[in-house]
């Protein structure tokens, strides 16, 4: 086994290893002593532990039986200590960047350390495992397809550019309507050309004294409304085709964001506010779609008259064209000057927003809270600061905003002088007629008015392009809880969990540590343990909410990453401590597992659930309609609701997260009726905070910060007079209190 | 202000701290936690024990003997680790993630920024800026910093 060195070791290195002595696995540290960032390495060869530091000075321990090295880690720094059996050698320390590193060359050193106590020979490493999930690697690779998955990398600037995706199923009707487009503008480019007869054969020859031609009129009038009629036709025709097209797009961009949204992992959740997320799907894919409907389809229409303007007046006159075009390459400058600032100003202003709206979906959801501590003011106040830095991130962008479009109508009066003067020169000169003239300035009347609806294209797209932006941000996030390429089928389960080695780390913190447990088919375990100390999480990991850092969780022998997400979750009931009932109606609540649910089974839940009796009074029986938080119904009704959900779905999996901790003794009593039926023939994992509901579990699993402490039945524990024994003392005391208080 | 105490601190032979309690009692591997190692790092440290159990509240450092308060300080700088961003350098892009080449008050480095959530305000105008490791970088103000690097982080606020 051969490892890659950095280059500015790998020289030096080669003259101090020994002859035979190889290093067989390296950590390259980014700290020094002092916490500062410099790189300095570890290396493990056959026979020692090597440190360089960053001066180069180098230091090693031959390996001995008795060596030990500690690892551990505090806010994103990991320390790595050698001890033996006295006193700590040595300590690095380095950022968690480098943790994988880390843990392949622990795992070697402790492989060694363990074959020179126990005086055998190396064993071969059986399978290649990854040093992070402990899953066999595929052959001849060393990177674990499942850890290997951080993007580093930025979306693409050209956002806009990638709503192409979205517009492919429609290119023919977006082709159709450009070729409308070409038309309608065409159309709308006859009418000052034909100023240019009106002017030198019919006005004109008049003044000089020559009688008005009533055919030649009608013919050129005739001309102007004909041209109108046929840009007014296919005007409303592109309009509509495009403007259809739009929404749609529009609409595919909403949903397949949501779609996407919805199949992203907790952890994604819990880092993002709803009143952000909200923004992003509702308004932002709106911006979009009036951008490309309006604006967008404005500006390729002034784009497409501008260049058939300049052909036509090239065409006339070359030497008045080039006066009448000059500001052109000015105003674009112009346009390309404010661009930048514009679109920062417009990022500024989206993620102010957000904040606005998100000051609302804090304080809403907890008006409660607001009212109990009477903070009414204090939260208006609150509102009234993301207010206020809403208006002087618009203010300041406003300053440049407004000095831009007087700027670009002062250039093209400007514009305008330049073609009266150069005109009038050319008509003293003879060199034009006074049509063309006449002619040149009706074109470039709607010219230059086009150059300045054009400029304000730059805001639009600028602000339709920071939404895109906002928009991919979610399509592009890659979901922590990754279904699998190929996925393998799980259709029948047992209902064997296997945890092996499982680590999880929030941040930078890490919330369990080395946890192994085999749960049998049909067992039911009780999770046991101070609040914190990790229950919940292990359970958000075997339901796959979120993916183990470390270590591997199978199900029946497979692993629950290699397994679709539905498929897997399919065979999972759970039944959580605060129930959320949708909007809609009871019946339906039940069914949300399974929708397709016949009326009778509906029913059966509702009845082993012991909810039955409590819906029939409610005035519309199985179709009152209970809302978000569930009004109308307490606590142990909406419980037991719940439970139906879950029973109606017959998992051969079950969780219970502190399902009866928010209810009253009888109300509990009620639902503990109703889980007993839910728990027979299944595996079941049940946290609760009152042991007493736990009589029941095959196995009691007590942990602390982390880690298993103890395992065993409630008698076996009891007499071990351990962790549990404690908690258990501890609860019975809290009892007889409440009683002797009660009493008084 | 230099009270007098009744405990004391000493390191074993594995680098761990020991406290030395009132009644004589010694504490092996206690770890000094700062309470608000923000907005107050020099008030409230708090020594626990290994599983987390407080033992000892100390109101304020400043209070302690200067030798203690030494050693305490050196036992919370080995631990701590929040490099002060002093100058952006460059970032790779400015949509997330991006990858900031910064010059911190523990030298150089680089890192990767998932998303703008990850840069969090805290009152008094400190930014704290968390990596895609989970270590955080600070901000202390803003307006400290230079033009070039308040422009670009202007970009992810």
């Amino acid at each position: 086994m051969s490892v890659e060195l950095p280059s500015p070791w790998s020289s030096d290195l080669a003259a101090r290893l020994d002859s035979g002595e190889s290093v067989v696995a390296s950590l390259p540290l980014d700290l020094d002593a002092r916490l500062h960032f410099a790189a300095g390495l570890l290396l493990l060869t056959e026979r020692r532990l090597i440190a360089v530091d960053a001066s180069g000075g180098w230091q090693d321990w031959p390996l001995r039986a008795g060596l030990r090295l500690n690892h551990g880690d505090h806010a994103g720094v990991a320390l790595l200590a050698l001890e033996d059996g006295q006193q700590r050698l040595a300590h690095w320390r380095f950022t968690l960047a480098q943790n994988l590193a880390a843990l392949r060359l622990l795992g070697e050193f402790e492989r060694r350390i363990e074959a020179l106590a126990s005086g055998e020979r190396l064993q071969p490493v059986e399978e290649a495992v990854c040093a992070t999930c402990k899953t066999p690697l595929p052959p001849g690779e060393d990177e674990c397809p499942l850890c290997a998955r951080t993007v580093n990398e930025a979306p693409s600037t050209w956002t806009l550019l990638r709503l192409w995706r979205f517009a492919r199923p429609y290119r023919w009707q977006l082709f159709s309507g450009f070729a409308l487009m070409v038309g309608a503008t065409a159309a709308t480019l006859v009418s000052p050309y034909l100023t240019m007869p009106l002017m030198d054969e019919v006005l004109i020859p008049f003044q000089n004294g020559q009688q008005i031609e009533p055919h030649l009129v009608a013919m050129y009038l005739g001309g102007l409304l004909g041209a109108a009629l046929v840009s007014w036709l296919l005007g409303w025709a592109k309009t509509y085709i495009l403007a259809l097209v739009s929404e749609r797009i529009a609409a595919d961009l909403r949903t397949t964001t949501y779609e996407h949204l919805l199949g992203l992992s907790l952890e994604y959740f819990g880092g993002k506010r709803t009143g952000d997320l909200i923004a992003r799907i509702g308004s932002e894919s709106d911006r979009i779609s009036v951008f490309l409907s309006l604006h967008a389809l404005d500006f390729i229409t002034d784009v497409l008259m501008i260049v058939m303007t300049s052909v036509i007046l090239f065409s006339i006159n070359p030497w008045l064209a080039l006066a009448t075009l000059l500001p052109l390459p000015l105003i674009a400058w112009l346009i390309h000057l404010v661009r930048d600032r514009l679109r920062t100003g417009f990022e500024k202003i989206d993620r102010v927003w957000a904040e606005v709206t998100n000051v609302l979906a804090d304080t809403i959801p907890g008006i409660r809270v607001v009212k109990a501590f009477a903070q009414e003011s204090r939260e208006a106040g609150r509102f009234r600061t993301a207010n206020r830095h809403n208006l002087a991130i618009n203010d300041k962008l406003n300053r440049t905003w407004s000095l831009f479009s007087p700027t670009v109508s002062l250039l093209t009066e400007i514009g305008l002088l330049v073609v009266w003067a150069f005109g009038i020169w050319l008509v003293a000169h003879e060199s034009i007629t006074v049509g063309v003239l006449t002619a040149f300035l009706a074109y470039i009347g709607r010219f230059y008015t086009r150059l300045d609806s054009m400029s304000r294209i730059v805001s639009v797209t600028q602000k339709a392009a920071a939404g895109a932006k906002r928009i991919f941000d979610i399509l592009d996030h890659v979901s922590s809880v990754p279904e699998p390429v190929n996925p393998q089928p799980l259709p029948r389960v047992q209902g064997a969990i296997s945890l092996r080695e499982i680590g999880f780390r929030y941040g930078n913190r890490s919330v369990i540590r080395g946890l192994s447990l085999d749960i049998r088919p049909g067992e039911m375990i009780g999770l046991v343990g101070h609040s914190g100390s990790g229950k919940s999480t292990l359970v958000n990991l075997i339901c796959r909410f979120y993916d183990v850092s470390e270590g591997s969780i199978s199900i029946d022998g497979v692993d629950i990453r290699s397994v679709a997400l539905a498929d897997f979750r399919r065979h999972i009931g759970l039944v959580l401590q605060e129930p959320f009932l949708f909007f809609g109606t009871v019946a339906e609540n039940i069914a949300y597992g399974k929708p397709e649910a016949t009326r009778e089974e509906i029913v059966a839940a509702a009845r082993a659930a012991h909810a039955h009796e409590f819906i029939l009074p409610l005035p519309l029986g199985y179709d009152s309609i209970v809302g978000e938080r569930g009004q109308g119904l307490s606590g142990g009704e909406r419980q037991r609701i719940s439970i139906a959900r879950a029973l109606l779905i017959d998992p051969r999996i079950l969780i219970m997260d502190e399902a009866t901790s928010a209810v009253d003794t009888e109300t509990e009593k009620e639902i503990q009726r109703a889980l007993d039926n839910l728990v027979q023939g299944r595996t079941t994992i049940a946290i609760a905070h009152r042991l007493s509901t736990l009589r029941k579990a095959d196995r009691l699993v007590v942990m602390d910060r982390g880690q298993i402490v103890e395992v065993g039945n409630h008698d076996e524990l009891m007499a071990a007079e351990g962790a549990y024994w404690r908690l258990y003392q501890a609860q019975l005391r809290n009892a007889e209190q409440t009683l002797l208080e009660g009493g008084e | 202000m230099m009270g007098q105490v009744d405990f004391a601190f000493e390191h074993n032979a594995f680098g761990q701290l020991v406290l030395i309690d009132a009644n004589g009692g010694r504490h092996d591997n206690v770890l000094p936690v700062r309470a608000h190692p923000v907005s107050a790092p020099d008030e409230g440290v708090s020594i626990v024990d290994q599983d987390g159990h407080e033992l000892l509240w100390i109101p304020s450092l400043n209070e302690l003997p200067d030798g203690m308060r030494d050693l305490l300080a050196a036992a919370l700088a080995a631990r701590e680790f929040m490099p002060e961003i002093m100058r952006l350098v460059s970032v790779s892009s400015f949509a997330t993630p991006s990858t900031w080449q910064v010059e911190t008050s523990r030298g150089t480095t680089r890192f990767v920024l998932k998303g703008e959530e990850d840069i969090r305000r805290l009152p008094g105008g400190i930014l704290l800026v968390a990596d895609a490791h989970g270590i955080q970088f600070m901000v202390r103000d803003v307006r400290a910093l230079d033009r070039h690097s308040r422009r670009l982080l202007d970009r992810f606020l």
